[in-house]
C-alpha cells in the first residue's frame, strides 16, 4: 500500500498526461488558464501603472500566489495604506485557503514533497475544479493538472503584464470578471444537485455573505458564510 | 522598498501556512467523518460564497448589471448542462457585449 502510493506521486511515473482522460481535464483547465492568463496580465500591468516596481507583482504573485488576495494588497498598497495593512487584509482574504486544503488534503496525495508542493497550488479554482470530478483518481489529476497549469500560466501572465504596463488597456471590456464567478457556477452545481443539505448551507452562507458585505472588510462575508454549515445536520444518533 | 518585501514575504509565509493545514494534518490526525464531511460542505459553501459576492459585488458595492447578467448567463448554460466552454465564453461574452452597449 504505502509503495503503491509512492509510486502515484504526481510528477512522474504516474502517467499523468498520458491517460485518456488526461485530454478532457487539460481541455477544461485551459480556459481557466487563459482567464486566469489574462487576469494575470492585468495585475501586472495594474500594479506597474500604480508605480510599483516591475519585481513587486512578480516575486508577490510566485510566492504569494493567490490572485484576490494580490489584487488587494497592492491596492492598499497603492492606496497609501502601508505594507501592514496590506499584509493584514491579503492574509485575511486567504485564510479560506486553510478550509480548501482540509478538502483536498486527501486529493493532494501524499509524501512529502507531493504534500508541500501540492499546498502551494491550493487556489479557489483548482479546489474547486478537482472537487468537481466523479472519482478520488480523476480528482488527483485533475488538481495537479490544473494546479500546475495555472501557476505557470499566472506568473507568465503577471510578469508579461508588468512589463508591457498599460498597453493593455481595461481588462474589464472583456468581460473576463463575469468569467470567474461562472467557472465557479459549473463547478458547484452538480454537488449542489447531489446533495439538498449542501445546497441549504450553500444558500444561506452565501446570503449571508452578500448581507455583510458592505459593512465588514473585504475576506470576512465569505469565512461568514461558513456559518451556513450551521443547517448541516448531523447524521440520527451521532454524538456532538 | 524593505517594507514591501517584509509585507510580501510576510503574506507568502502566512498564505502557505493556511494552504499546509490540510497536507500536514491529513495522515497525521485521524480526522473524524463528521469533521471531513464538514469540510467538503464547507469547501462548496466558501465557493458558492465567492461567486455570490464575485458576481454581485466590488470593493463593497453593487457590481453593476453586467457582470451579474453574464454570471446568469453562463449559469443557466451550466444548469442546462453545456459543456464548459460554452459556460465560460457564454458569461464572458454577454458581459463584454453589455459594457459594449454602455450597460456598466
Amino acid at each position: 500500500m504505502r509503495s503503491l502510493l509512492r509510486t502515484s506521486s504526481p510528477l512522474r511515473g504516474s502517467g499523468l498526461l498520458r491517460s485518456p482522460e488526461a485530454g478532457s481535464l487539460v481541455r477544461d483547465s485551459s480556459l481557466v488558464w487563459l482567464a486566469s492568463g489574462i487576469v494575470g496580465v492585468s495585475f501586472g500591468a495594474i500594479s506597474v501603472a500604480g508605480g510599483l516596481p516591475v519585481w513587486v507583482p512578480v516575486l508577490m504573485s510566485l510566492v504569494v500566489y493567490a490572485g484576490s488576495a494580490q489584487f488587494s494588497a497592492v491596492a492598499v498598497l497603492l492606496a497609501g495604506g502601508g505594507p501592514l495593512a496590506a499584509a493584514a487584509t491579503g492574509l485575511l482574504l486567504n485564510t479560506r485557503t486553510a478550509a480548501f486544503s482540509l478538502a483536498v488534503a486527501e486529493t493532494i496525495g501524499t509524501g512529502r514533497a507531493t504534500r508541500f508542493l501540492g499546498a502551494h497550488l491550493v487556489t479557489d479554482e483548482t479546489v474547486a475544479f478537482a472537487l468537481a470530478q466523479p472519482d478520488p483518481q480523476r480528482r488527483r489529476r485533475a488538481f495537479w493538472i490544473s494546479g500546475i497549469g495555472l501557476f505557470l500560466v499566472w506568473n507568465v501572465g503577471v510578469l508579461a503584464g508588468a512589463l508591457a504596463g498599460r498597453a493593455l488597456g481595461d481588462t474589464a471590456r472583456y468581460g473576463l470578471d463575469a468569467a470567474f464567478p461562472a467557472v465557479l457556477v459549473a463547478l458547484v452545481l452538480p454537488a449542489l444537485r447531489a446533495d439538498a443539505t449542501v445546497r441549504r448551507c450553500a444558500l444561506l452562507g452565501a446570503a449571508l455573505a452578500l448581507a455583510v458585505t458592505p459593512a465588514v472588510p473585504a475576506g470576512v462575508p465569505v469565512l461568514l458564510a461558513l456559518a451556513g454549515l450551521f443547517l448541516h445536520r448531523r447524521p440520527a444518533g451521532a454524538a456532538v | 522598498m524593505n517594507a514591501t518585501v517584509a509585507m510580501i514575504l510576510a503574506l507568502a509565509v502566512g498564505t502557505y501556512a493556511f494552504r499546509l493545514v490540510g497536507p500536514l494534518l491529513h495522515g497525521r490526525v485521524t480526522v473524524p467523518a463528521r469533521v471531513q464531511e464538514l469540510a467538503s460542505a464547507g469547501a462548496i459553501v466558501l465557493l458558492v460564497a465567492l461567486l455570490a459576492t464575485g458576481a454581485l459585488t466590488e470593493g463593497g458595492g453593487f457590481a453593476g448589471w453586467a457582470r451579474p447578467a453574464g454570471v446568469l448567463v453562463g449559469g443557466v448554460l451550466a444548469w442546462r448542462r453545456a459543456p464548459f466552454a460554452v459556460v465560460v465564453l457564454g458569461a464572458a461574452a454577454t458581459t463584454a457585449v453589455l459594457r459594449l452597449a454602455g450597460v456598466a
